[in-house]
């Protein structure tokens, strides 16, 4: 029985839960903040690295190898540790724009750096997943390399590579809480505080609870897309 | 110079030899048929007449222009020459107007009213005006074909390329597909077909060339290749398709 109601004390605190709930809530739109900012560069940013990477050519060489050294690099680097050279670094150099930027601009940048690479990778597997036989159609039509990406590979390339897309955002999503340790106020960072003064961790349960609500429909839209695509398929077949 | 004009044109695949020392020529308003087995070259050729495939060796002059200096502008040459595939290729995430007004429209500049109301003249005269808004998946592979010709129609092509364009339909929908290519070589298109549609061939073709291990074997008027093949091997290639045929 003591065991028992010690772990409801820990963890399930009913008292603590709601007198927490305001303090996490206000990290969390940090939280929030990051992931959409992040979302909407890496989105561009891994398109472009994409194409970049995709260039045909011997002129385009360096420009391949730089994409390419690019992914290696942060795909390769644990965040945290992004984290530490971005947010702990960059205000070290006491350079007067990117050392003066604020934390969770910094947090962003982390965050933005790192999927990129992995949504680069994401944008390329889509763009080789559409048949050759595509961008031969285009270009016999007249259309330019770019015109040819553009209309015709690209927004084919974009519609197969949602579902692991939006996985990727969903580790993005979660990974916003790593960048607390450069001191970002986020709501994991704003929970181990509540922690401390509780006596208890009922402050990480609410903002495991913040992260769940927003991951959940993320994911079974992204069930739902798959699903939708599979049938569209297997319909196509007969 | 006639239309097309091709002299000593060589392609390797790697080690392998595809095509070898190709002479053609093409006057303007003649349709030629390549016929020949598959891997001859009939493919490799047209793809180079267009660019597709980078040509090694020999000259290809397309309406006096030299496609093989290295000065040719690639994009504004293929919009003169249009080319048609095997498997239609058309772009599945676009409707039929969509497939047939996107070339016009980026590559030429056309307005999309003018483009759209061009498409939908072309997709009438084939009779698939009802189509215009439907996704490809939704049509057959003869109307899928058909809208990929009117595609390469759509830009105003003075040449046509069809590479092989019946292989992959059902035989009950070749010939829709066929009666549109004929339409065509009546109203005077220059055409160069890749085709295993020997009786097809002998009625549209003003000249037939049979490829064989990437060589312009024999070439002649319809009449004489099919009846009075003279090399020994267009006369077992043309038994073995008309074996073929017997058995279908």
């Amino acid at each position: 029985m003591h065991a028992l109601h010690q772990v409801l004390h820990a963890f399930f605190d009913l008292h603590s839960f709601t007198q927490d709930m305001p303090d996490v809530w206000a990290g969390f739109q940090i939280n929030l903040k990051m992931m959409v900012i992040a979302e909407v560069l890496v989105l561009v940013l891994a398109l472009a690295l994409a194409l970049l990477r995709g260039l045909p050519g011997p002129a385009a060489k360096p420009l391949r190898a730089l994409a390419i050294a690019y992914t290696d690099f942060f795909r390769g680097t644990p965040i945290i540790i992004v984290a530490y050279f971005i947010g702990l670094g960059l205000p070290g150099l006491q350079l007067n724009f990117i050392s003066t930027l604020s934390i969770t601009t910094y947090g962003v940048i982390v965050l933005t750096l790192v999927y990129t690479a992995y949504v680069t990778e994401v944008y390329r597997a889509g763009i080789e997943s559409v048949h050759p036989s595509q961008r031969a159609a285009a270009r016999s039509l007249g259309l330019t390399y770019m015109q040819a990406m553009r209309y015709v590979i690209v927004p084919q390339a974009v519609r197969r590579v949602i579902p692991p897309l939006l996985n990727d955002f969903v580790g993005l999503q979660k990974d916003t809480a790593l960048v607390s340790v450069i001191g970002v106020g986020e709501a994991a960072a704003l929970a181990q505080n509540a922690s401390s003064i509780d006596g208890n961790f009922v402050s990480y349960l609410v903002a495991a609870v913040f992260f769940i609500l927003i991951t959940i429909p993320l994911a079974r839209f992204t069930d739902h897309l798959v699903a939708t695509r599979e049938r569209r398929e297997r319909a196509q077949a007969f | 110079m006639p239309f097309v004009h091709v002299r000593g044109v060589s392609k390797w695949f790697g080690s392998l030899q595809v095509l070898k020392q190709i002479d053609l020529d093409v006057p303007e308003h003649n349709v030629v048929c390549l016929i020949g087995a598959s891997g001859s070259g009939k493919s490799t050729l047209l793809r180079c007449l267009n660019l597709l495939e980078h040509v090694e060796e020999g000259e290809i002059v397309v309406d006096g222009q030299p496609l093989t200096n290295g000065k040719v502008d690639v994009n504004a040459l293929r919009k003169k020459i249009g080319i048609v595939f095997q498997a239609y290729n058309l772009f599945p995430h676009m409707t039929v107007l969509q497939n047939v007004t996107l070339a016009p429209r980026k590559g030429l500049g056309v307005s999309r009213e003018r483009s759209e109301e061009y498409a939908r003249a072309l997709l009438r005269r084939i009779g698939l005006e009802d189509k215009a808004d439907e996704y490809p998946d939704r049509l057959s592979g003869g109307q899928q074909q058909r809208v990929a010709i009117v595609r390469a129609l759509a830009m105003g092509p003075k040449l046509m390329l069809l590479d092989e364009i019946t292989s992959a339909l059902d035989p009950q929908l070749v010939s829709e597909v066929l009666n549109l290519v004929r339409e065509l070589a009546g109203s005077g298109m220059t055409m160069i077909l890749a085709t295993h549609e020997m009786g097809f061939a002998r009625e549209v073709a003003d000249k037939v060339c049979f490829l064989d291990a990437g060589c312009i074997l024999e070439e002649g008027p319809p009449a004489q290749i099919f009846s009075a093949p003279r090399e020994p091997r267009t006369r077992e290639f043309l038994a073995r398709v008309l074996e073929a045929e017997k058995l279908a």
